[in-house]
């Protein structure tokens, strides 16, 4: 368990990467999970446990899904959630980190939940002692994207498995492949990372421009070549192009990238006949995915939302929901044994 | 059932099973008796709901759910008709919630019909403090509204905390609180039988 230098008696967990994550404490979350979408069945989508805590949602960057799927899971659980945004507030104004993270602690906050353009700001936030309370990764910039890998995962699970035969059951030997930008997708690193963990076996297709450097050390195959490994894929996951962070020239033309690592109705026709197509949103249409695919019956992409909510509830539940997290943080708790 | 330690409670499954209090421990509930008081409270169920038309039965994770569809045979035995039987899970209303690292969930299954307007009889295995039935019904409440609701229990073993009793009772067990009692039933243990024993110092200490 991770101790803070002057932490209270509350001893925080957080969710920095998925690569923390033990097989034994991702199925709890997922289980969990399946659980929490019973909820939204109900006439009353509501559980009182949080209720009295408050978890701040600390958005550097812009997000739309990510935060309201936070702020819609928070709410469910009842706590009190506040919502913070870089534009129009004091960090505009130039405030660092450390000083919005001694004001949130002043406000009393529970949870922070960030997002962050920098690799590293939520594990600076969970180490540096600023915080009493519980850090969630939310997106930190290229790096991990822990609680999207964990929706992933468990949309994998309800389709590949069944949403009641999966309890208690991991992804042993369903083959996933991570199709496009991965250089700068925290979602894809997380996803290899969480679902070897799992004991899915992972492919990466890419243009080799677009590979990260190290990527041979990650727990998955690389493939330059979509069409050979389509074939043998139980999910398909394709990765919106980031625009944004297109600074120089990645691929010749969209065009061209389209052509080749985008997924049209007539690739899809070639993989197996139960396999799915995912997207993380917000999906380019005619880019990395057509129409076509986007709107068949095997593209998760809405569902993914909606399992969005039933992750975030069970993460929040498990590390706020008693005196001490249900789910600890075993590499820095191996810092911290030093 | 009772919140406030689990080593006294049929709940062992949740927190490690606290095997060193077996010892001590000597049964006084067996199979049979078990099936006789559920049989009872079966013909009681009917008697007072004058027929169980209307009749849901919610068991309480994890002992709870199996006694409850253990009395739905028996009603549908008696009655010649087939009744709604489902489980609570009560963990995320409990009062305890902080006081402990947060625990698993348990099934919530709430038959088709649902609850609204029928009345509810809620099945668990031991009635301690009251503070488990006080979560249920919560619970209850953002799930529906109830006609009446009804609490079926296997053993009452006193020291309530809360103001509530058990409608039917499988057995009175007049205990102390330094005694534990845990209900096995073959669906998760392997055998029916009711266990008192004597609480362990040291699972006291756990908490």
């Amino acid at each position: 368990m991770l101790r803070l230098p002057g932490a209270g008696p509350r001893t925080p967990g957080h969710l920095i990467s998925a690569a923390d994550l033990s097989r034994d404490e991702a199925v709890l979350i997922l289980d969990t999970a399946e659980e929490m979408a019973r909820v939204a069945d109900r006439p009353i989508k509501k559980l009182p446990t949080l209720r009295g805590r408050t978890v701040v949602n600390l958005f550097f960057e812009d997000s739309t899904r990510t935060r309201i799927s936070f702020e819609a899971a928070a709410k469910r659980l009842s706590a009190d959630v506040i919502n913070f945004s870089a534009k129009g507030s004091s960090v505009s104004k130039g405030e660092s980190l450390k000083d919005t993270a001694l004001t949130l602690e002043a406000m009393g906050a529970d949870a922070v939940v960030i997002r962050h353009g920098a690799s590293g700001a939520p594990y600076r936030l969970a180490t540096s002692g600023w915080i009493d309370g519980v850090v969630v990764n939310a997106g930190d910039g290229t790096h991990e994207h822990p609680t999207q890998a964990l929706l992933d995962a468990f949309t994998l699970r309800r389709r590949l498995v069944g949403a009641d035969a999966g309890i208690g059951r991991d992804l042993d030997g369903r083959r996933v492949t991570i199709v496009g930008d991965v250089l700068h997708s925290r979602v894809a690193r997380s996803n290899v990372l969480l679902l070897h963990t799992l004991g899915a076996h992972v492919t990466v297709v890419a243009p080799p421009t677009l590979v990260p450097i190290g990527v041979e050390r990650w727990p998955c195959e690389v493939s330059y070549d979509l069409d050979r490994v389509l074939p043998e894929s139980d999910a398909v996951m394709m990765l919106r192009v980031q625009r944004e962070r297109m600074n120089a020239a990645f691929f010749p033309t969209e065009r061209e990238y389209s052509r080749r690592y985008g997924l049209n109705g007539e690739r899809m026709g070639r993989m197996p006949g139960k396999s799915i197509v995912m997207h993380p949103g917000p999906m380019n249409r005619g880019m990395e995915i057509t129409a076509e695919v986007a709107d068949s019956d095997r593209c998760t992409a809405v569902e993914q939302v909606a399992n969005g909510v039933s992750i975030r509830m069970a993460v929040l539940y498990l590390l706020l929901g008693g005196n001490e997290p249900a789910v600890t943080h075993s590499r820095l708790n191996a810092e911290e044994n030093k | 059932m009772d919140t406030s330690d689990t080593s006294e409670t049929g709940r062992i499954g949740e927190t490690g099973r606290t095997e060193g209090a077996g010892e001590a421990a000597r049964p006084v509930l067996e199979a049979p008796d078990i099936a006789r008081a559920l049989t009872r409270i079966a013909h009681e169920i009917v008697e007072r709901a004058k027929g169980a038309d209307d009749v849901v039965l919610l068991g309480i994770p994890t002992r709870g759910v199996f006694l409850a569809r253990r009395l739905a045979g028996k009603l549908a035995e008696i009655t010649g008709r087939s009744i709604p039987v489902g489980s609570l899970d009560i963990t995320m209303y409990r009062d305890d919630l902080r006081l402990r690292p947060a625990r698993a969930l348990a099934r919530t299954d709430i038959p088709g019909d649902g609850v609204d307007g029928r009345l509810v009889v809620l099945v668990d295995d031991v009635l301690f403090s009251g503070r488990t039935i006080r979560a249920a019904l919560d619970a209850l409440g953002d799930i529906g509204r109830p006609r009446a609701v009804q609490l079926a229990v296997l053993v009452d073993r006193g020291h309530r905390e809360l103001p509530i009793r058990a409608d039917y009772v499988g057995k009175n067990l007049p205990t102390s609180l330094r005694e534990t009692v845990k209900v096995q039933l073959a669906e998760e243990d392997g055998r029916d039988t009711v266990l008192l024993g004597l609480k362990q110092p040291a699972a006291s200490g756990e908490r």
